[in-house]
């Protein structure tokens, strides 16, 4: 194999620079560095390993200094960690990313008039396209958004859409997450000390900005301000909505709200009356128009879904349906990224767009279809099984890591509630050169992109790449021994 | 500012001058207690309580008041880490660990209670060079200053009961209880350069109660709290303001048109009475304007 004749070939500190058949961002098939990798290969080539470590140290250092921390749940008073950061940026070229980018806009455009279908007449649903069933039985169906027409249509402000890369080098998207997505902030920060770090490296590479997230997203948030408040010269007042610090994303709340210098917010700051929605401050109330909620749509208002919620606000969900305040994102959109629907990705953006897709969807087998089902119990080692409703690496069978105990426990979970549960074929993710115990080694990454829906359509070139720091690990989510990169799209 | 941001704030500080407040006045009763001798501790202990406002009934439960204190300072000041200072935030989060990593028995109550006052002194000083002198900062200054004006006027209430006129003790014992009051409130120093060593009760209440620039007198800190009010009401620009003002105003007149030979002469005790009343009802009001207002009256007057 390749990676047989390739070990040993190349120089230090990638000595122990194995590869094998997964795609390998930094050197292709013939162990030759990839043009778009030049700079960085031969920078870290001149830097010993001592000036590494002291780099790691200080990028270390410094998102300690920032809090850059998340939760880790079930341990004595949430234990905060430092979210691992790897030193080397994961690099993509300008025809990579500009094909990513439009199969991203294509995605989120689809995916927000499939909302809004489902939510009014359904015509997909009729047409037969999309099974209703699947919609109906899908719990983050909200009934209570039937009909009802959202600001400018965006159901989806913000989303996340997780990208893997097959070993032929094609992106394909494994997941979209269309509720709250998370980590747009680990990207800005990781950027900033990026280039503190990198600086000379940075500039010959000449890498496009992401710097403008921040603004690109308030003026996302901006246009959805309700047709009711006051226009013309006085500013909307938009704030984000946040369960408050025991949250194990209440940093990056606290970041964005500050980075764009809205007010953040907790449940108990906001009241409703007459179906407004009003934050109280020292000076009195002060109508809110915009929220940027990152609580979940079960927790958002007691009165109209869990009414054991503390953390919303009671008459919320009137005061949006009456149309005096806005969402982002809209109540309803995990329909869209439930792991059955995802399946039906693809023919959702033919059947609105008239146009093939632009990025394909992993392999997906519905375990509600018998035959699909059959096929995969049958040989359940070679697959990947993920509850529908689940993210976070929570709640899935990775066949070939798996033992048979697991896998006839998740035999019986799938016969059970077939409706629950999807498989993918185990895919080799590509692999990117980390900096790990003194020398470079690969490790498998995703790349998560953040794309804004507002009066248009933002990507910001790259995203957050995530990498899975343990050797050979195929998860990257930070639950689960994950670290994140930045990103670099060449101009 | 949010309305939960201002009472984050103010309390964070209240419970760290009642922190350090309550370190200082036990750090005096520990002293004072060698001298007392053969009396029975008990007994000191619940006026050690009485001179704090509280209950205690034996010598730990000091410390876990001191504790709980420091815990709701931190608590109140994690839920608003993002509007106070990293450095402010660096300062109160050591006090806390250092507070509950300290068990009785591997720590000295002297270093303890030391501790407890370096500590809150520091997060003062921290806090005034480094946080913008704004609205929040104006919530932090309010509640220090109440809470210094109930906590003095407590002391100085319960030590007059129980001195003014003593039965059973010699002269030379009173005249360290004096001086445990004066040192209580970091005042002896203060007072002997005003009125040389000597004792006199009306003149430790007059200027315990009534000095123009003293930072621990009543008078000082009511004047500092209607300053702080008058500040919030100007930042925050609400037309609801007149009340709490006006409320505040009158404590701080209460005390700066006081005459101390009236005071006494109508007993110290019912002035400073009518002085926690009028606190407390500075404290009603200021949660009525700003923190906890019902939303008929906020909207009336927006």
């Amino acid at each position: 194999m390749a990676g047989v004749a390739t070990k040993h070939t190349l120089p230090a500190p990638f000595h122990d620079y194995e590869l094998d058949d997964a795609f390998d961002e930094m050197v292709d098939g013939q162990g030759t560095v990839r043009p778009h990798y030049r700079h960085i290969y031969e920078a870290l080539r001149e830097l010993t390993a001592d000036e590494l470590r002291r780099r790691q140290q200080i990028a270390d250092l410094s998102f300690l200094h920032q809090g850059i921390t998340f939760t880790v749940y079930g341990r004595d008073e949430g234990t905060e960690r430092i979210f691992p950061n790897d030193l080397l940026p994961r690099v993509l070229t300008r025809d990579e990313w500009s094909r990513i980018e439009r199969g991203l806009e294509q995605r989120i455009t689809a995916l927000n008039l499939f909302l809004k279908d489902i939510y009014h007449e359904g015509k997909i649903l009729n047409d037969g396209v999309v099974p209703r069933e699947i919609i109906y039985s899908c719990k983050h169906f909200r009934r209570q958004m039937r009909g009802f027409h959202v600001r400018n249509d965006a159901y989806v402000t913000v989303a996340g859409t997780d990208l893997i890369r097959l070993p032929s080098g094609e992106f394909v998207v494994l997941e979209d997450n269309l509720r709250v997505p998370s980590g747009a902030s680990y990207m800005l920060v990781s950027r900033e000390v990026m280039k503190r770090l990198f600086g000379e490296l940075f500039r010959k590479c000449s890498v496009q900005p992401i710097e403008h997230y921040s603004q690109a997203l308030l003026s996302t948030l901006r246009a959805l301000t309700p047709l009711v408040s006051p226009q013309g010269n006085s500013e909307p007042t938009i704030v984000l909505l946040t369960p408050g610090v025991f949250n194990s994303a209440y940093f990056e709340h606290a970041f964005l709200a500050r980075q764009m210098g809205i007010e953040l917010v907790e449940g108990r700051d906001l009241v409703v009356h007459d179906n407004f929605v009003y934050m109280r401050t020292t000076a009195g109330l002060r109508r809110v128009d915009v929220i940027y909620r990152r609580i979940d749509d079960d927790f958002i208002d007691p009165l109209a879904f869990r009414a054991d919620s503390s953390l919303g606000v009671p008459g919320l969900f009137n005061a949006y349906r009456a149309g005096n305040v806005s969402m982002a994102n809209a109540l309803g959109t995990g329909v869209a990224d439930d792991k059955a629907v995802y399946a039906y990705v693809p023919a959702i953006i033919r059947y609105y767009l008239k146009e093939d897709p632009v990025l394909d969807n992993v392999e997906t087998y519905l375990m509600s279809d018998p035959l699909h089902r059959r096929h995969v119990l049958g040989r359940l080692q070679d697959y990947v099984v993920k509850a529908v409703g689940e993210s976070g690496g929570y709640g899935m069978l990775i066949g070939p890591h798996s033992t048979a105990e697991q896998r006839d426990e998740f035999r019986r979970r799938v016969e059970a509630d077939p409706r629950n549960y999807i498989a993918q074929p185990t895919i080799r993710l590509s692999r990117a050169p980390c900096f790990i115990d003194s020398n470079v080694q690969p490790r498998h990454v995703d790349l998560r992109p953040y794309i804004l829906f507002g009066d248009k359509v933002t990507v910001v070139p790259g995203g957050l790449t995530r990498v899975a720091l343990r050797k050979g690990s195929l998860v990257v989510n930070s639950s689960q021994g994950g670290g994140s990169k930045d990103t670099w799209v060449l101009d | 500012m949010l309305s939960r941001v201002g009472d984050s704030l103010y309390w964070m500080s209240r419970y760290l001058e009642r922190a350090e407040h309550a370190a200082r006045v036990i750090n005096i009763q520990l002293n004072l207690m060698l001298e007392r001798g053969s009396q029975s501790e008990d007994l000191d202990w619940v006026r050690v309580g009485r001179s704090l406002g509280m209950e205690l009934s034996e010598d730990d439960a000091y410390r876990s008041v001191i504790v709980a204190s420091i815990v709701a300072a931190r608590e109140n000041a994690r839920q608003v880490r993002e509007q106070i200072s990293s450095e402010m935030w660096e300062q109160l989060n050591r006090l806390f660990h250092a507070v509950r990593r300290s068990s009785p028995q591997a720590w000295d109550e002297r270093d303890f209670l030391q501790s407890i006052k370096e500590g809150a002194h520091l997060f003062q000083g921290v806090t005034d060079s480094t946080m913008t002198h704004g609205e929040g900062w104006q919530f932090i200054q309010a509640g220090r200053y109440l809470e210094r004006a109930v906590a003095v006027s407590t002391l100085v209430g319960a030590h007059f009961r129980e001195f003014h006129q003593p039965a059973q003790i010699g002269a030379e014992r009173v005249y360290l209880e004096w001086i445990g009051l004066l040192r209580s409130c970091t005042a002896f120093e203060a007072y002997c350069k005003a009125y040389t060593a000597d004792v006199k009760q009306e003149r430790i209440a007059e200027f315990l109660v009534l000095h123009p620039s003293f930072p621990h007198s009543i008078r000082f800190s009511a004047e500092a709290l209607e300053t702080a009010i008058k500040e919030i009401g100007r930042e925050a620009g609400s037309r609801r303001a007149q009340r709490v003002e006006r409320i505040a105003g009158r404590l701080r007149a209460t005390l700066g048109f006081g005459q101390i030979d009236e005071i006494m002469s109508g007993g110290l005790h019912a002035y400073l009475q009518e002085l926690l009343r009028q606190c407390g009802q500075v404290h009603s009001a200021l949660y009525q304007t700003y923190i906890s207002y019902p939303i008929e009256a906020a909207l009336e007057a927006s």
